[in-house]
């Protein structure tokens, strides 16, 4: 019965938006080669192990510190050079694809499923439950993000769960007050009121009614949520707070590159960095693009 | 407006009650804390002696009772890895990495400044476009690895500063020895420059960016074109009619951006080898000193809370729109 009153006009439209999506995309250029640069990544999240040239964790003592292009054993190049134990970079540079990604991506639906639930629930009911969310959110806001990672990391100790639970639980705040704020709004409009005549349930009206209007400007907000939470899991995992050391990430490759950096082994140093900057700009990219195509209005606003 | 600052004073002691509840439950979610204090050797016994001495034997709401009235009294604990008063050693980093953020601070908001109007007055030139697009990278680039590439060209490579060190400007000055910090001055900037650059790049970029978009805006408003058609010229128009509202929201976040700043200090330290509080805390995550690493993250957290509020209530001062919103939180 809600059904047709929760989607108001959505779906005859819905081509029409697909298109218009795409023409904003090709105008802009940038987020085309954003777009195609997450999909190699994504790819290489995935299926990294099948194109990976050498085992990422394989030592090679005698093949160290090789440059890039250099020969690799049985046969095989260091495409872009091995480190300071013999293992190739380009080996290990795909295998942190999966942790950066993985972490990135899981965190956020975390830290946005926490948020979106919270700010439901602040905004349709209000007074004291609005008041201890709110509150609760006010705390965590005040506190530096990255001490309170750290504080909690170095006590439950490194590990990708742990890491995608810490940097998720600190990004729902954000999600909370944007999904408050909506909520709010929508409450009061014609067609909850008539779902709530109905007689649907609180739980339909909130979930089914409301949520469903509330979730396109929460893709704008996860985009650049994402390249937030990859730029801080790179600074974890550089500090040693992040995946187990057997797994390779790009920010503790940078933290191992420290030690050959006055030896000018440069390579360790770029090819990481580059990796994570990239993956960063391609998400923030995309975050501009979404917000333009969702609404033009806000453009020239931050 | 009294009633805004007294419950702004209180929304603040509230924080600080979440910021010890926090740190003391941080020190409980890995399970029992006993384990972070004795070695892994450690006998049955032993274990034993240790909980009973540091009293995790206890209720949690006794332990939580007593955690804050040690605070209170101003003990933060004993360094494991020191053996002194944990605090103690956080202070004593603290000077450097103040420097290190005021530098940063310095470098995200001035540069910013002008970068956001020159974008604004050439929207849709290159100049716009080269800024805009920096800005966009300057968002994106990890602080510690724009570090590492400064050390590898500007340190390594062309050799024009140190890739490494300090050299102490506040710390002699509060010891009255002023002489020693006018001569130390020249060589503190000096190895700041690398540091700071690395750790004020991100808000530099979001700055000059919220500026260009700030300024935007304000430029099409009536009191912009009222102040244009009194035939003003365009200079004046934009520094006393338009930049005086554009800066607004740009001192909203000054508060968050010393959040921002700091978790960036804390990294970036430990890439120049900077004896800041940053690079302590690294040394105490990896020797697990629970007590230096709470002290630290409690006195940083503290200066934040502190500085948020003093911003808000300039910010009161700053904006007069802000007397008419006394009602509201």
């Amino acid at each position: 019965m809600s059904d047709h009153l929760s989607v108001p006009a959505r779906d005859t439209a819905f081509r029409r938006e697909i298109r218009r999506a795409a023409r904003v995309m090709v105008e802009a250029r940038w987020p085309i080669f954003a777009v195609i640069f997450l999909l190699a990544a994504s790819i290489a999240a995935v299926f990294g192990p099948l194109f990976a040239p050498l085992d990422p964790n394989r030592q090679n003592l005698v093949l160290r510190l090789a440059e890039p292009m250099a020969a690799g054993p049985d046969g095989s190049v260091f495409l872009l050079g091995s480190d300071a134990l013999g293992r190739d970079v380009f080996s290990r540079l795909l295998s942190g694809a999966r942790v950066s990604l993985l972490v990135g991506i899981a965190a956020i639906t975390v830290g946005g499923t926490i948020g979106i639930v919270a700010g439901l629930l602040s905004g349709y009911f209000g007074g004291w439950v609005d008041d201890l969310i709110m509150r609760v959110g006010d705390i965590q806001l005040a506190f530096p993000f990255i001490l309170l990672a750290i504080m909690f990391l170095v006590v439950l100790g490194a590990g990708v769960w742990n890491l995608v639970l810490v940097l998720g639980v600190g990004q729902w705040v954000t999600y909370a007050r944007i999904v408050r704020a909506d909520t709010l709004s929508l409450r009061e409009k014609e067609f909850v009121e008539a779902a709530r005549a109905l007689g649907d349930s609180t739980l339909s009206i909130i979930f089914r009614t409301i949520l469903p209007n509330i979730l396109a400007p929460l893709t704008v907000i996860a985009s650049f949520n994402v390249a937030s939470v990859i730029l801080s899991e790179a600074a974890l995992s550089f500090l040693g707070l992040g995946v187990p050391p057997s797994v390779p990430t790009w920010g503790s490759m940078l933290a191992e590159s420290r030690d050959t950096l006055i030896a000018n082994k440069w390579w360790l140093a770029v090819f990481p960095g580059v990796a994570i900057m990239l993956t960063v700009l391609s998400f923030n990219i995309l975050g501009d693009w979404l917000r333009d195509f969702l609404d033009p209005r806000l453009r020239e606003r931050t | 407006m009294g009633s805004y600052i007294l419950r702004r004073l209180l929304q603040s002691i509230v924080v600080v009650i979440g910021v010890t509840l926090v740190t003391f439950l941080a020190l409980q979610a890995g399970g029992d804390p006993t384990y972070l204090f004795v070695s892994e050797r450690a006998s049955q016994e032993e274990i034993e002696t240790t909980r009973r001495a540091l009293g995790f034997d206890r209720p949690l709401h006794v332990q939580y009772a007593s955690f804050v009235g040690d605070l209170a009294r101003g003990n933060f604990g004993q360094s494991l890895s020191y053996r002194q008063p944990a605090m103690d050693i956080v202070l004593e980093a603290l000077p450097a990495t103040i420097e290190l953020t005021i530098f940063s601070m310095v470098i995200a908001l001035l540069l910013a400044i002008p970068l956001g109007v020159l974008a604004a007055i050439n929207r849709g030139t290159a100049w716009d476009g080269s800024i805009t697009t920096f800005a966009m990278l300057g968002q994106s680039i990890p602080n510690f690895w724009l570090g590492i590439m400064m050390i590898l060209f500007f340190g390594l490579y062309l050799r024009w500063f140190p890739i490494s060190g300090h050299v102490p400007f506040i710390a002699p000055m509060m010891a009255g020895d002023f002489g020693t910090a006018i001569s130390n001055l020249p060589r503190t900037i000096l190895h700041l420059i690398l540091p700071g650059i690395a750790v004020g790049t991100y808000s530099l970029a979001r700055n000059t960016r919220l500026i260009r978009s700030s300024l935007l805006e304000v430029m099409e408003q009536d009191y912009v074109r009222t102040a244009r058609s009194k035939g003003l010229p365009e200079m004046r128009v934009l520094i006393h009619h338009a930049l005086r509202n554009a800066w607004l929201p740009v001192v909203t976040i000054i508060g968050l951006e010393f959040g921002f700043l700091l978790g960036g200090v804390v990294v970036v330290e430990t890439v120049f080898s900077y004896p800041g509080i940053g690079r302590l805390l690294f040394a105490a995550i990896n020797q697990r000193d629970i007590p230096l690493v709470q002290a630290g993250v409690i006195l940083l957290a503290g200066i934040f809370i502190l500085l948020n509020l003093v911003v808000d209530l300039v910010y009161l001062r700053l904006d007069p729109r802000m007397k008419l919103m006394e009602g509201r939180g």
